[in-house]
């Protein structure tokens, strides 16, 4: 994942000293150095890339609309007529994958970018400053912890959208979004919180106090690349497991629905007939392993990176 | 003498013991620095020796402007120390630095050593123009005897001496006027304890500073201070020169930490008398009545329970301590 670093970067740019170009040293340079080496890194950035392509023009990859149905075709296996076979409506599998690759890979991405930035910002604030900010962010945190997802998740989607009422697809997703978002970000928090607190603690935090460090060149020089790691790692993992929450959604009927294609929303269809059509459900599930394992691999490769002692 | 350069009167730090989490009361203290006084003179080393617990690194937080503290005074060039806010107080940073104890933990692992070494340039800029810095960086490392081509290394690429090298060029960066050092030795082998504390007096000798030399261990001090205060608990319990102190110990604790430095020559091994001290230090939160030091002093009477002895030169002896029956070593062996 890259949102915490791009989060970073902003303050973090800014008072880098300019040596000559030939000579820049620090962590990101070297971070950037290093992963350009790493194979791991060039397999795991091409095949997302792919997916983004996907994601955006699908036409691209195949030119079968995802929404005609050939009922004849019902559950036929997969051939010359659909590489992937055709589902139990006579969707065509492979264009369904293919056009679901954009409404997944945005509740993945958003979820995953909006629970990182929103639980590491909280979980900084409260771990660096302590007291009664700390105290009140982590009772707000354990209230949305505290909520089961599947009820919460049915509250909030029903609320704002009455049941039978169609809804345009990208406020949809927005919807999907935010409700994991606010179900989810108390974990991120306590992560960043944890790391905060421990790297607060140590010595180098105590010697750029006394050089007379304000607290943002300490929160962003000093704390926040020291805990960076835990995060990115339950980031790269979330990202599967949030579109597997949107698959949950959309199994209940308040989440993505038809005529908005997702490999979620695919399997969530598919799943009772995994013995009479398995390559329905094989095949977007396919697609959701190999993303989640592009984006676990390139956070991997990130973290790795981004430690010193590792080169 | 000349004017002191750190002037601090009886300082006092207490922390809180609290309970509970929601309604959080406060049911004690913990008297970390209790009453502790001390003049620091350009171009000196005081030492500051005590055992773990006695407070020593809580008054270096606390001259450090790091935690603020309870009650007491400090004035740096004549002026209010802990009265300085913003600007006034990031410029006084200048001139003052500290060499933290373990070197291990005091540099972050993810900035290079010359992000680390350059910092302190960062956050002062009106020190050294932007393009002087790398130049800066170098000659610091020089300086503390590192190969200034090792710029852009990480601080696990080096020893734990050379890392607390690279602390103490940090806190040289600005030039400061006194450098405090919390025990910047004791988390070193012995054969680099030596090389640093060497490095230290050079340093002293070459940019005129003064050294607040906290350690746990007389030993370690002798060769590089000028002057030596003895803590127990919070408290000063003994002060004078070097000599006096080495030579003349007069407060039963400064004599029994004396005893347990180690005799390098084994055939004097055993001769001396060894004042063994039983028993642990008193929690800090409920210290003794009376003299601090009484559960654990050979020379305890009731007198001492009851009446805390002031830090004042004594009958016999020709430096202040803190004790009622403060005397020099051979009568201790008299007794």
């Amino acid at each position: 994942m890259t949102e915490p670093l791009l989060a970073a970067r902003p303050a973090d740019t800014e008072p880098e000293p300019e040596p000559d170009a030939a000579e820049v040293s620090g962590l990101w340079t070297d971070a950037w150095r290093q992963l350009r080496r790493r194979p791991l890194f060039w397999v795991a950035s091409v095949i997302i890339l792919v997916l983004l392509v996907m994601a955006f023009f699908p036409s691209l990859f195949t030119s079968i609309d995802p929404r005609a149905t050939d009922l004849a075709g019902s559950g036929s296996e997969p051939g010359p007529d659909a590489i992937f076979g055709r589902d139990l409506q006579g969707h065509d599998v492979f264009a369904r994958a293919v056009y679901g690759a954009g409404p997944t890979l945005a509740v993945g991405v958003l979820a995953t970018l909006g629970t990182v930035l929103v639980g590491a910002l909280a979980g900084l604030l409260g771990g660096f400053r302590g007291g009664w900010q700390d105290s009140l962010l982590s009772r707000f945190a354990e209230i949305f912890a505290g909520l089961p997802f599947v009820l919460g998740g049915i509250v909030i989607l029903t609320t704002f959208n009455p049941p039978g009422q169609p809804v345009p697809e990208s406020r949809l997703i927005f919807q999907v979004v935010t409700t994991i978002t606010v179900l989810s970000w108390p974990i991120a928090m306590r992560i960043m919180r944890a790391a905060t607190i421990t790297a607060k603690q140590q010595d180098y935090v105590k010697a750029a106090r006394a050089l007379g460090a304000g607290p943002l060149r300490i929160v962003f020089r000093h704390i926040l690349p020291n805990t960076l790691a835990p995060v990115l790692v339950y980031a790269t993992i979330q990202l599967g497991a949030f579109i597997g929450a949107e698959a949950t959604l959309s199994f209940l009927g308040i989440g993505l629905k038809d005529p908005v294609v997702s490999w979620g929303v695919m399997i969530a269809e598919s799943q009772d007939r995994v013995a009479q059509i398995p390559h329905a459900i094989l095949f977007p599930a396919g697609f959701l392993v190999v993303t989640v394992l592009a984006f676990v691999m390139l956070g991997d490769a990130v973290r790795d990176a981004l430690d010193p002692r590792g080169r | 003498m000349s004017e002191p350069i750190l002037q601090v009167r009886d300082l006092v730090k207490h922390f809180p013991v609290t309970r509970g989490v929601v309604f959080r009361r406060t049911i004690g203290h913990v008297r970390a620095v209790d009453g502790v006084s001390l003049d620091l003179h350009p171009g000196e080393t005081l030492g500051v020796v005590g055992e773990s617990g006695c407070g020593k690194s809580t008054l270096a937080q606390v001259l450090m402007r790091l935690t603020p503290p309870t009650s007491g005074t400090a004035t740096f060039e004549g002026q209010d120390l802990f009265a300085k806010r913003g600007a006034d107080l990031t410029a006084w940073r200048r001139d003052m630095q500290i060499v933290l104890q373990d070197p291990y933990t005091s540099l972050n692992p993810r900035k290079t050593v010359g992000d680390v070494v350059g910092e302190p340039f960062d956050i002062h800029p009106e020190v050294a123009p932007k393009g002087d810095r790398r130049r800066r960086v170098q000659e610091l490392l020089e300086v503390v005897g590192l190969n200034p081509e090792h710029i852009r290394r990480y601080p696990h690429q080096f020893s734990g001496g050379q890392r607390q090298r690279i602390g103490i060029a940090r806190a040289l960066a600005l030039r400061p006027k006194v450098i405090v050092c919390d025990e910047p030795v004791s988390a070193l082998d012995v054969s680099i304890q030596a090389q640093v504390l060497n490095l230290l007096s050079d340093l002293q000798r070459e940019f005129g500073l003064a050294y607040l030399f906290i350690a746990h261990d007389l030993g370690v001090v002798r060769h590089l201070c000028d002057r030596v205060a003895v803590m127990y608990l919070g408290s000063i319990v003994e002060t004078g020169t070097a000599e006096e102190i080495y030579t003349r110990a007069s407060h039963p604790y400064t004599q029994a930490l004396l005893s347990s430095v180690p005799v390098p020559d084994p055939s004097l091994r055993g001769r001396r008398e060894a004042i063994r001290l039983e028993g642990d230090v008193p929690s800090p939160a409920d210290p003794p009545s009376g003299c601090r030091f009484r559960t654990r002093c050979p020379k305890a009477a009731p007198v001492c329970a009851e009446d805390p002895p002031a830090l004042e030169v004594r009958d016999g002896t020709d430096h202040p301590a803190a004790c009622h029956f403060a005397a020099p070593p051979h009568l201790v062996r008299a007794d």
